[in-house]
């Protein structure tokens, strides 16, 4: 188990917004979340990611318990892409890129060849290159987020945590962004855990999906154990077809309507 | 940005080219102003007198150097660049331009104790001179500047710190301060809030050694601190989750380097009262020159001795034998530089 939550209580002051909630997650695989909105999907990963000190219980990494390690250290094997993330104005890609390495840095080392080399090798993998050097703003949204996948895998960790990588992407963007997680995934057999809100893609690029309705964890599992007309109406209040997709076989939700009320 | 890698073993530096041209450039500038500002005065005096009467205490001239020419050029550059480092600080944790030891009540917290002291002490006791305007003034402003500035950040605090949030308290401590100073001017004797209107628009006037060292141990301490911080501060200028997610323990950092920029700035204000626009442009100035995507902290704060000496020394001589506050020379010289450099970037 890489990364675990144990019954963790989480929320912001005095507002709940998930309670004893258990999650482990296995070393090597993609697990990602899915839920209606507001139903603590990224707290949850906030918190894997020590973004967000639980009220109660505890996030275990490799066994030990995450804030009572130097953030430092945990930032050398776990990368966080928060949601919809902020950068300075002007930056440039490769600006961007370098920050990733701060964690291995400290003012006698500022810029090692390593630096250089995990850089140059997170550039490559996002097809970044030839951008280096276009400030950030100037960027489309696809590549913005290529940019800041980037980033974080210049921090050379083989956990990564992303949350909801593909909003404000359109389809060949979202497509685009969960092809690249998935190299990630099978050349360097990472742990990756994420958020999304298109169904059909988690199930398409998930090895395992975790359903969360109202801070609970409802079904987790294989795709298409856990993506099933039942658990859309139960945790969706949707009214839904599950088909085979034809193109990957994983399970495709065709709405029809919302949940009819007895 | 061109910046080339420096190696040696197993340490690295990063050299970034423009950065430290302009900051050796910066230098240079300063030197030649330091010279004119001991040259220049009531009686003119070329390099070689000036040279002579450092070295010779016999010589004529050697008080007016050394006792008057030199603590206040050396005041005015080592307030200039205090400022200015604060102000680089403040600007990359607020990640906001405009901010300055202004938004964190560190100038008006002092405005106000100055001008409460020298208001209320009255003329009755002496006013405000000897010692009470030599140790007095410098420990007023300095308890005002902290106040000030603990005053903001307790009422900014909320789980964190935020940025944002830091900026609008800090606008609104700024404005009650502000008002406070008003109405103890209004209420003080004619003669006394004269005095105090010259402090508050950040003058050099009379700065002798006992306003240099005080300045110069702040930054000879919280100059070497603030680099190590370089990084840190790089990545505070980004989002919360993002900070956290590359290791730096974000509360902390902020806390320490606002810290610091809170010191530089009251000992600067203790020294030669609140300068404007110093701590706003010169950061601004220098991130523009070196072209980096944030403040640059040494060639800020060299950007900021230059403005505030070539400053004094147009206070000093440009309507002689009338001297201005060298605070209303920094801010018409400032001002349109700024102005001139953020339309140019727009384009």
């Amino acid at each position: 188990m890489r990364l675990q939550a144990a019954g963790v209580t989480l929320g912001y002051g005095e507002r709940t917004v998930v309670e004893n909630l258990d999650l482990g997650v296995h070393s090597g695989t993609v697990t990602t979340i899915i839920g209606p909105n507001g139903c603590g999907k990224s707290t949850l990963l906030r918190a894997l990611g020590r973004l967000l000190k639980p009220q109660g219980g505890e996030v275990l990494l490799d066994g030990k318990r995450i804030d009572r390690m130097p953030t430092r250290e945990v930032a050398k094997v776990l990368g966080v892409l928060p949601q919809a993330p902020t950068a300075p104005e002007g930056l440039t890609v490769a600006d961007l890129v370098a920050r990733g390495r701060h964690p291995h840095q400290t003012w006698y080392r500022q810029w090692s060849s390593d630096d250089e080399a995990a850089v140059g090798r997170a550039l490559d993998m996002t097809g970044l290159a030839d951008l280096a050097e276009r400030p950030l703003d100037e960027l489309s949204g696809g590549q913005r987020q290529r940019a800041w996948i980037s980033m974080a895998l210049a921090q050379g960790t083989d956990l990564l945590l992303l949350d909801e990588p593909t909003t404000f992407l359109d389809l060949a963007h979202q497509v685009e962004v969960l092809e690249l997680v998935r190299q990630l995934h099978r050349e360097a057999s990472r742990t990756i855990v994420m958020v999304l809100h298109d169904l059909n893609l988690a199930a398409r690029y998930a090895d395992r999906l975790v359903a969360m309705r109202e801070g609970q964890v409802v079904a987790a599992g294989d795709p298409h154990d856990v993506l099933t007309e039942d658990l859309l109406r139960e945790v969706f209040d949707l009214d839904a077809k599950v088909i085979p997709d034809p193109v990957a076989g994983t399970p495709l939700v065709v709405p029809i309507g919302p949940r009819s009320r007895p | 940005m061109t910046a080339f890698p420096l190696r040696v073993g197993g340490l690295s530096w990063q050299v970034r080219l423009r950065g430290t041209v302009l900051t050796l450039a910066g230098l240079l500038l300063l030197g030649l102003l330091m010279a004119l500002n001991m040259r220049l005065g009531d009686i003119d005096m070329s390099l070689a007198e000036v040279v002579r009467a450092t070295f010779d205490p016999a010589d004529a001239g050697h008080f007016v150097v050394m006792e008057l020419r030199l603590p206040r050029a050396l005041t005015g550059a080592l307030v200039g660049g205090a400022l200015a480092l604060s102000g680089a600080i403040i600007q990359s944790i607020a990640r906001n331009p405009l901010a300055s030891p202004e938004i964190l009540g560190v100038t008006t917290g002092a405005s106000v104790a100055v001008v409460a002291g020298v208001v209320l002490s009255g003329s009755a006791y002496g006013g405000a001179s000897g010692l009470f305007s030599a140790v007095g003034i410098p420990a007023l402003a300095l308890l005002g500047g902290l106040v000030g500035a603990v005053t903001v950040y307790a009422l900014a605090w909320r789980r964190g710190l935020d940025g944002y949030r830091l900026v609008l308290v800090g606008i609104g401590v700024a404005a009650v301060f502000t008002n406070v100073k008003y109405w103890l001017l209004t209420v003080g004797d004619v003669n006394d809030t004269g005095r105090a209107m010259v402090w508050i628009s950040g003058s050099l006037n009379g700065r002798g050694w006992e306003h240099v060292v005080p300045v110069a141990l702040a930054l000879a301490v919280l100059v070497p601190l603030t680099l190590l911080g370089t990084r840190s501060l790089a990545a505070l200028r980004f989002g919360d989750d993002t900070v956290t997610a590359l290791g730096v323990r974000m509360n902390l950092s902020r806390a320490l380097m606002i810290f610091a920029a809170v010191l530089l700035a009251a000992v600067a204000t203790a020294s030669a009262g609140p300068i404007a626009f110093v701590a706003l442009a010169a950061p601004q100035i220098a991130l523009r020159l070196a072209r980096c995507p944030q403040p640059p902290l040494l060639s800020s704060a060299v950007i900021g001795a230059v403005l505030t000496a070539g400053a004094d020394l147009i206070a000093r001589t440009a309507f002689s034998p009338l001297e201005l506050p060298v605070g209303i020379v920094t801010a018409v010289l400032g001002a349109p530089y700024l102005i001139h450099l953020i339309w140019r970037a727009r384009k």
